[in-house]
């Protein structure tokens, strides 16, 4: 019969036996290792020039084609918002199917099958803006994961895990910039990665080549000689909704204030 | 189809990946977590404050926190998109979201109930157990009930006196941490809201504390309601019982006094108590909508128009009006009668619904891009599973069953003293 003196003593000699293991797989972890070996570490920046869009929604087909979106869904990874101001004073904004097809017409959509029509003359300025994920510096999408299925990588992206996603939907509701969505397909929570499996790989992303005008561009931001991280540092560009503290790095020359 | 895009109807300029995500079961989860919550708090209120007019209520209430409790996580369950996954919450949870840890609160917080039920009901058990064990012949029914019971004393038969008090002494202990627990319980639905800073809506540190007080409000008026159901069905039962024509005699110690129904004395108190949590809620409330409107940041012109314009009859009318200020007034008028108090019961719950749905849904009627607004059409006839399970047949059937819960429950938990005994010889 075991003493428990010695019961005791045997349990925590079997807990630190166990231990040790552990905590060795957590001074080699393998990601930080790999990080630590750059030379300086990669952050995936993204540069929209509003100035360049014209609205032709190439963007956003690419990047339905890309990342197994279905095509008439009423969902999107990226999307195009058209603003018109109008000579009386008017803010006017629409995105139909998140600027997929284009804007052709001066019918701006008003929502539950309303449109309104705005004659040319009437337009005081008019202009696009290209929206996607921010890959927040402090994406509060991360904090809010009950179960970690949505993640940081070292190089900055976030990452969505669709086989671990339980689709609570809290990480939508966190976004300040409303770029999640649940895929209708995996009914897990779905955004922009910035086309992680393309950028990790050397190329760029779905959106940036599809775009005929070069009003999308992806770059290391730390990377001295990246046009991107160049741009950033040296030209006068904003963010959007600062005032949430996530930190995007998703940066837009020619922003206007009426910009949501 | 996007998941929501059934239920929303968007106007103005929306993202367009927005619609309503979180639907009525969301409504359900603050609802449901509230009712346990309140209905424990009512159950201390004697047990540790010891406040004996509450003595008959508070076993009550404990019994029926207990039901409640099993039904407040099907809510978030039903909602998920993968229903199965959420065991994943055990497995990685990831501490820095608010919701990671509610296995956690709420199981701790089972944990206390389910114990302190079981020191309440040990002698019960017992009593039920000892005589089943020496009898003889026992038919299949008595063998299950005395394998239940048998389970249920977990093998202590002690009876004495001095392990009796112990027994109290552990109840008002645990109805002591059961306080604190419980309102963390609540308060953390709360925070669930309340630290979504995306939502300009939800965001303010008072919604843990509002959510509390409501919780309480609602969880004292389910109590109080379901106590006068329970006694007055009680009371026609044994009323049909003593009719001359059956042949039915009821045990002579079965007096008038138990045969009458809620006792007034008893609803008069807890109703106080009812009101003065109901002050503290709308007073927060109150202050959180006028500090809103004073500051006014940002957000406050599209929270204006949502909350004076679009959601008016559900805040002003459905909320404050029907939901606070007459049950308010219904239960300060004197001579208050079972029946007065059945409808203030019956619109002060509907009060803090209203509460919930207008804090839920209310968050999500406006965009992110502050320049347009979404309005959720809750699916009455459900098309496929999902437009059930976010509709009203998700929500009643989650109101239900903590009602048959407790009907399950009170066969081994006996919440009236004077057990319920027709017996017919």
């Amino acid at each position: 019969m075991i003493s428990r003196r010695d019961f005791i003593k045997y349990s925590l000699q079997g807990i630190a036996v166990i231990a040790v293991p552990l905590t060795a797989i957590e001074i080699i972890n393998p990601s930080k290792l790999f990080a630590s070996k750059g030379a300086k570490k990669i952050r995936w920046g993204f540069l929209v020039d509003t100035e360049k869009c014209v609205g032709c929604g190439f963007c956003v087909k690419a990047c339905q084609n890309e990342n197994e979106i279905p095509y008439d869904i009423n969902a999107s990874r990226t999307w195009v918002e058209r603003y018109v101001l109008t000579k009386d004073g008017k803010v006017l904004a629409d995105s139909p199917k998140a600027g997929r097809d284009g804007f052709i017409t001066g019918r701006i959509e008003l929502g539950q099958g309303k449109y309104q029509d705005i004659k040319n003359e009437d337009i005081e300025k008019a202009f696009f803006v290209p929206k996607l994920c921010n890959q927040c510096e402090n994406p509060p999408c991360v904090q809010v994961c009950p179960v970690g299925a949505t993640y940081q990588t070292e190089d900055g992206v976030v990452l969505v895990d669709r086989k671990w996603c339980i689709g609570c939907g809290y990480c939508i509701m966190a976004c300040p910039y409303g770029v999640r969505f649940f895929h209708p397909v995996y009914h897990a929570a779905e955004k922009c990665n910035f086309c992680y499996h393309r950028i990790t790989k050397g190329l760029k992303t779905a959106c940036v080549q599809a775009c005929p005008f070069g009003a999308r561009l992806i770059g290391n931001i730390n990377d001295p000689n990246d046009e991107v991280g160049r741009i950033i540092r040296t030209e006068r560009v904003s963010v959007l909704k600062d005032e949430f503290g996530t930190k995007p790095q998703v940066y837009y020359r020619g922003l206007s204030k009426e910009v949501r | 189809m996007v998941h929501g895009e059934i239920w929303t109807l968007k106007e103005l300029f929306v993202y367009p990946n927005e619609y309503i995500y979180w639907s009525i079961q969301i409504v359900m989860y603050p609802f449901m977590t509230g009712l346990v919550a309140g209905a424990f708090v009512l159950s201390s209120l004697y047990h540790v404050f010891g406040i004996k007019e509450l003595k008959e209520m508070a076993r009550f209430a404990l019994v029926f926190s207990f039901a409640l409790l099993f039904a407040a996580p099907m809510p978030i369950v039903l909602h998920l998109q993968h229903p199965f996954r959420g065991i994943n919450v055990f497995m990685t949870p990831h501490f820095t979201s608010a919701i990671a840890a509610f296995g956690i609160v709420f199981f701790a917080y089972g944990a206390i109930v389910a114990s302190e039920l079981w020191f309440l009901y040990r002698k019960h058990f017992v009593e039920v157990a000892l005589p089943l064990k020496e009898k003889k012949d026992k038919g299949l029914f008595e063998w299950i009930k005395f394998l239940v019971f048998c389970s249920l004393t977990l093998g202590v038969y002690d009876l004495s006196e001095e392990s009796l008090k112990r027994d109290e002494k552990a109840i008002k202990v645990l109805a002591g941490i059961g306080i604190p627990v419980a309102c963390f319980l609540h308060g953390y639905a709360g925070f669930i809201f309340g630290s979504v800073k995306a939502n300009a809506l939800w965001m303010t540190p008072l919604m843990p504390v509002i959510f509390i007080m409501s919780a309480i409000v609602s969880g004292i008026a389910l109590c109080m309601l379901t106590y006068i159901i329970v006694m007055e069905v009680r009371k026609i039962k044994i009323k049909s019982l003593r009719k001359p024509w059956r042949s039915v005699r009821l045990d002579s110690e079965m007096s008038q006094e138990d045969v009458k129904g809620a006792e007034i004395s008893v609803i008069k108190i807890t109703a106080k108590y009812l009101l003065l949590f109901m002050i503290f809620a709308i007073t927060l409330e109150l202050l959180d909508l006028v500090f809103r409107g004073y500051t006014a940041v940002k957000h406050w012109d599209i929270l204006r128009t949502v909350i004076y314009q679009k959601d008016f009859t559900n805040i002003f009318l459905l909320q404050y009006t029907f939901g606070n200020l007459i049950p308010f007034v219904l239960f300060l008028i004197p001579g208050l009668t079972i029946r007065r108090a059945i409808i203030g019961l019956v619109l002060a719950m509907m009060g803090v619904f209203m509460m919930r749905w207008n804090v839920v849904i209310g968050g999500q009627a406006f965009s992110l891009t502050l320049s347009g607004y979404m309005e959720y059409i809750m699916p009455i006839v459900p098309r496929d599973w999902e437009t059930f399970k976010e509709g009203l047949g998700g929500a009643v059937s989650i109101f239900v069953m903590p009602f048959v819960l407790f009907w399950i429950m009170a066969r081994i938990f006996p919440v009236f003293n004077a057990e319920e005994k027709p017996a017919a010889h």
